[in-house]
């Protein structure tokens, strides 16, 4: 009884939090126009009913800034958490797989990548790819996919092994049914935990790389360039202009976070220990 | 048809002070019942697994008519029936589905076997031992089989069914002249089904 009423509760949870940033992305899209929009009659207000985050030095209403910035930035989570987990499902099938040399080279690529602090891959590898949308992108998902990776290669190892895999090798199924009918299922809550648990990452490294000026432009109102932008007008106490854009990223990213380890327990609950 | 075990060698892993077998030498022609006996932990179940190609020596050689039998493609002709029948059916798939993988099963394997037909519909876990035996005896006997290994097949079971499940066996055998190696330790049974009995020592 207990345990169906902690999974519903935990459904739930997921459903709801899964909304909320549905939602903040859609809104966010619809009001990227209104972020943009200059209004120099009402400069650096503070937040009121008016303008809930206030407006900022150029009359640019903060809480459509905001929300266009969240939007953007989960978008872009998003699609880097996807293409990392492609990649890390492709490259640690392949090592488990074929082992060997092509295991050893792998695994070398993943300690080199690991090896290298994060914030300085995705600089590096946005700098090489021209910064922009393209270079963050590229940047976060090519530094994502490690320990991803690493979880599916150790996972198909210890599959490949399983005595009803051996057997359906013996009664004469293929390598790709095997894959397909046996490996993939069983590596599917694994991956798709994984998978969710990357977005918070990539999100909190675009703002970072934003912030730092190796990323998005800072034309485009995401959240990094807004936090970036409104460190000069800090000193002025103009508090608002980093305080609700910094707890919103702060607030998605924790939403997430949450999601992932929700669905952990939902699809893989002896890996949850208490 | 002949499987035979050359000078087997076999040990686990970073245990190659402690080899599993030893110089082990044993040979199934078709049509031929042959038992298998040891006291526990002497390599019976390994001795199987070797024979059916789940592992490979680490010395000697397992030949099928004078071939390596890792050089036959597709349907192993050499299949095994384990002791623990929940091992070797996937817990995420419906049993139909893992017995559509290996072809078709005649409705006369599932008569003479008791294998109902919802049990298909059902998930590895909702059946009990025996039944999932029974099922991975059926998909075991698959047309292109040869010679069947019988690790413990029937130790979960009761006498009754053992006795029906050994009949019928015996009875197919005879009919598709298939090689049988049981593993049992009970001696009735050994010489009741097999024409001769190897010890490992």
């Amino acid at each position: 009884m207990r345990t169906s009423n902690r999974r519903r509760s935990t459904l739930s949870f997921l459903l709801a939090a899964a909304a909320a940033l549905a939602v903040v992305t859609v809104v966010g899209i619809l009001l990227t126009e209104t972020a943009m929009e200059t209004d120099f009659s009402r400069t650096g207000l503070p937040p009121s009913l008016d303008a809930l985050f206030g407006t900022d030095w150029m009359g640019r209403d903060m809480f459509a800034r905001t929300l266009s910035g969240l939007s953007l930035s989960i978008r872009i989570g998003l699609l880097t958490a996807a293409i990392s987990a492609a990649v890390a499902l492709a490259l640690g099938i392949v090592s488990a797989v074929c082992g060997g040399l092509v295991d050893a080279a792998i695994s070398w690529c993943i300690d080199l990548v690991m090896g290298i602090p994060h914030i300085l891959l995705v600089m590096l590898i946005s700098i090489a790819c021209g910064r922009g949308f393209t270079g963050v992108v590229m940047g976060v998902a090519l530094s994502h996919w490690t320990s991803l990776a690493r979880v599916v290669r150790g996972e198909v190892i210890q599959l490949r092994q399983a005595p009803y895999i051996l057997t359906a090798q013996k009664l004469g199924v293929s390598r790709a049914g095997i894959v397909r009918r046996h490996l993939l299922p069983h590596l599917l809550p694994q991956f798709l935990t994984g998978l969710v648990l990357l977005f918070p990452h990539a999100i909190l490294h675009e703002a970072s790389v934003t912030f730092l000026g190796f990323g998005l432009s800072s034309e485009r109102p995401a959240i990094g360039a807004i936090l970036s932008e409104s460190m000069r007008y800090l000193t002025t106490g103009k508090w608002w202009l980093a305080l609700f854009p910094g707890l919103s990223l702060v607030l998605v990213v924790m939403l997430f976070a949450l999601l992932g380890d929700r669905l952990r327990r939902l699809l893989d609950p002896a890996s949850v220990h208490g | 048809m002949i499987l035979e075990a050359r000078d087997i060698w076999f040990y686990y892993p970073g245990r190659k002070h402690a080899p599993v077998l030893r110089d082990v030498a044993l040979s199934l022609c078709s049509g031929e019942r042959v038992g298998l006996k040891a006291p526990s932990g002497r390599g019976k179940t390994t001795l199987c697994r070797l024979l059916a190609g789940y592992e490979r020596p680490r010395g000697g050689d397992i030949l099928l008519n004078g071939r390596p039998l890792s050089a036959y493609r597709g349907v192993c002709p050499v299949q095994m029936v384990w002791q623990h029948p929940e091992t070797v059916v996937d817990p995420l798939l419906r049993l139909g589905a893992t017995l559509a993988e290996a072809g078709p099963i005649e409705t006369r394997l599932m008569d003479a076997l008791h294998i109902q037909a919802g049990w298909l519909e059902r998930y590895p876990a909702e059946l009990s031992g025996g039944e999932l035996q029974r099922f991975c005896i059926a998909r075991a006997l698959h047309p292109a089989t040869r010679f069947l290994l019988c690790d413990e097949m029937t130790a979960m079971l009761d006498l009754v069914t053992q006795a029906q499940i050994w009949d019928f066996l015996l009875e197919e055998a005879r009919r598709r002249d298939l090689g049988l190696l049981v593993v049992s330790h009970s001696d009735a049974l050994l010489e009741r089904v097999c024409s001769r009995v190897q010890t490992l020592a």
